[in-house]
């Protein structure tokens, strides 16, 4: 299942994370975010977590971290590795699309 | 393998599949990467009959699928990539699987459409943007481009004049091509200062450093003079693009648009292909409304419904 980071685990979760991460930066508001959520949720389902954690994050809600990683656009997902942003890709995607990006960090 | 197959999710999309599921077809929809279409990113539908006070474009589309829903619509999540329209049954190949269908019924619609600059493509998500709803958020109390002249740039630019701290509206032509009533609306917060229009101008260039963008560079259509502006997001609104690459040399097209029969004699679906039918933005460069679009998802799904009876092959 994908996690749910906050302002208040962000640093644990992500940045400390022994393993590479996926932030899927998203809103409510905007509708092709809520297209790409029940794919990045159903690639977090075939993911071994062990190998690389997904997660959303609401920038609603953690406004600063949005601006922090220069966010300016929704949606837009990022790959963190030991802490730092290894990955940028803004928009949605497909399925496929968005498993062969992660290919790289998961074998 | 099924009687209909409805590829796209719009207006158009949803109207064919509350009509062919009615006539007992079972059609399957496949909702695309961009479900509900172009109405998801629309905040206010003033224009929807019977909607007096108006309402949302998301939430217009949630009932639209529900609606279809209601009636066995079989809704699938795949991205269809490639389509075989030369052999019957017609093939759709998807991420996920093979799907087969005796009538097929595109309502794919069209996409937002970029001006196509180096510079623009650059700052992608750094500042250019062409969804003010989604993206508008991060630019409070900041000042904005909006480039267009359509209904949908006159809406982003008075969306965004209730978020950014100023909107310039950047048009080519010296008038507008917006509903009269969303002039009007926009006239008003131009004396109110909150919006600036530069006229006869196009982006020439996008600027900007590591950190996203920072100006913009119009030309005027005029005299071939630049000038920049300091904006700190620029937000695209110049039109679409239908989404009709997977069947490009299969039907007849203008202008990337699939042509259809139209007329007084029924069928007005039709494309090139017997058994292969279009509807919404997808055949349509003129009216592009929501309710045109589901006016046409009807007549699209009606036309399969008469098509599969003279196969023998519905119900």
């Amino acid at each position: 299942m994908a996690q749910h980071f906050t302002q208040e685990n962000f640093e644990q979760e992500v940045l400390k994370s022994p393993v590479p991460v996926l932030v899927d930066f998203w809103a409510e508001w905007c509708p092709p975010c809520k297209a790409f959520g029940p794919i990045v949720e159903e690639v977090s389902q075939e993911v071994d977590a062990s190998k690389l954690v997904i997660g959303k994050l609401d920038v609603d809600a953690a406004q600063h971290i949005a601006m922090e990683y220069r966010v300016l656009s929704i949606p837009t997902s990022i790959i963190f590795k030991n802490g730092e942003v290894v990955e940028k890709f803004v928009g949605a995607m497909t399925k496929e699309a968005l498993k062969e990006k992660l290919a790289a960090y998961i074998n | 393998m099924r009687d209909v197959i409805i590829v796209g999710s719009g207006p158009a999309g949803w109207t064919a599949a509350v009509y062919a599921a009615r006539a007992e077809l079972k059609p399957i929809v496949f909702e695309g990467n961009e479900p509900g279409g172009q109405l998801m990113t629309t905040t206010d539908v003033d224009n929807w009959p019977g909607d007096v006070e108006g309402l949302q474009g998301p939430a217009l589309m949630e009932r639209m699928k529900e609606h279809a829903e209601r009636f066995n619509t079989e809704i699938i999540f795949d991205h269809i990539h490639t389509a075989d329209l030369k052999q019957r049954p017609f093939r759709l190949q998807g991420d996920s699987g093979e799907y087969t269908c005796d009538a097929l019924i595109i309502a794919t619609g069209a996409t937002a459409m970029y001006l196509g600059l180096e510079s623009e493509d650059k700052f992608k998500g750094q500042g250019v943007s062409a969804c003010a709803t989604c993206d508008g958020f991060f630019f409070r109390e900041q000042e904005v481009a909006v480039i267009g002249g359509g209904n949908t740039a006159v809406e982003e630019a008075l969306y965004l004049a209730n978020i950014a701290k100023k909107v310039t509206l950047v048009h080519r032509r010296d008038k507008l091509r917006a509903e009269k009533i969303m002039q009007d609306k926009l006239f008003e917060k131009q004396a109110a200062g909150k919006i600036d229009i530069i006229w006869n101008h196009s982006v020439d260039e996008v600027l900007g450093d590591q950190t996203g963008v920072n100006g913009v560079r119009v030309k005027s259509m005029q005299d071939g003079s630049t000038r920049d502006i300091a904006v700190t997001g620029m937000f695209v609104a110049i039109g679409h693009t239908p989404n009709t690459s997977i069947f490009e040399g299969q039907l007849d097209m203008r202008n990337g648009y699939i042509t259809i029969r139209t007329g007084l004699e029924g069928n007005a679906t039709a494309t090139s292909i017997p058994g292969v039918f279009a509807a919404g933005d997808v055949a349509d460069q003129v009216y592009r409304q929501a309710v045109t679009s589901a006016g046409f998802g009807c007549m699209a799904a009606l036309d399969a419904e008469k098509y599969l009876d003279k196969l023998g092959l519905a119900g």
